[in-house]
């Protein structure tokens, strides 16, 4: 999670296509981050269980050493600098309210089609709430 | 879908939210203490991981990261990024009542329709049932995991 005001007030004008474009990269890198990080987790199996069972070691083994996790891991990283890089090149009031809100919806479509999770009405409120919230919070 | 969370599950999700929103404060307030950090003196950086306010923050995100992954390993991702949602609004009241910071009209709306968003899902169920075909592969992947603990 990162916040606005930790952001550097850069402000450098790029055109619109330039702006969606580094926003989008960031949000798509961000939800492959998180569908990776929770695919991985869900084949892992419960970590309580595991942790009961081979000790937080044994735990903390499992999860390092599954490539699909280490590839969500990259993709974390991979979201963090392109926000960076957004920051630096489009109005931070914009970057970091759009990428954080468009990744929490798209995450819900990420999870129903990829991670075949029964996102039912409930969810889809959270998510657009959480959306809306989240932009003019950050905003 | 009817799985439902027990308490030490609730606090789980607790430390997903109030670790990521107080970790995120800690390392605002450490990194005001520092001073802006530039491409030409990085070593601020190194000077910025002696800071108390910074080390604790970190060491909160390392715990909201390890949380959140617990949280993943039993609840649905749809379930789980609501929780960390209400972080962002345990961050503005911190940043109102501990650093003093002005929260605008839009920031409490914001507020409010997050509150309701963790609301939608807090009473639903946390993991989606997938039919036995895809439940085949679980003992293989429990197999594995036993195999790399023993």
């Amino acid at each position: 999670m990162i916040l606005a005001s930790q952001m550097p007030a850069v402000h450098i004008h790029s055109g619109p296509i330039e702006t969606w474009a580094a926003i989008l990269t960031v949000a798509a890198t961000a939800v492959a981050g998180d569908v990776l990080t929770a695919g991985a987790m869900r084949k892992i199996g419960d970590l309580d269980a595991i942790r009961a069972k081979a000790g937080l070691g044994g735990a903390v083994r499992a999860v390092t050493s599954s490539p699909m996790f280490l590839l969500g891991v990259l993709c974390m990283a991979v979201s963090f600098f392109s926000l960076l890089f957004t920051v630096s090149n489009v109005a931070v009031s914009l970057a970091a309210p759009a990428s954080a809100s468009l990744t929490f919806l798209g995450n819900a479509f990420a999870a129903k089609i990829f991670l075949k999770e029964n996102v039912n009405r409930r969810r889809w409120m959270a998510a657009l709430f959480v959306f809306a919230g989240v932009f003019l919070l950050a905003k | 879908m009817k799985h439902t969370l027990t308490p030490q599950r609730y606090l789980i999700l607790l430390a997903v939210m109030l670790t990521a929103s107080v970790g995120d404060t800690l390392l605002s307030h450490g990194m005001t203490q520092v001073g802006p950090v530039t491409l030409a003196h990085l070593g601020m950086l190194l000077a910025a991981l002696r800071n108390p306010w910074v080390i604790t923050g970190i060491l909160c995100l390392l715990g909201f990261f390890a949380s959140y992954l617990t949280a993943l390993s039993w609840a649905d991702l749809t379930f789980v990024l609501p929780s960390t949602a209400f972080g962002y609004v345990v961050v503005a009241l911190l940043s109102k009542f501990w650093l003093h910071e002005t929260i605008t009209i839009y920031r409490w709306v914001g507020i409010l329709l997050i509150v309701c968003g963790v609301g939608f899902v807090a009473n639903g169920p946390s993991l989606t049932e997938h039919k036995p075909v895809l439940d085949e592969a679980a003992p293989a992947d429990e197999g594995v995991v036993t195999g790399r603990a023993q």
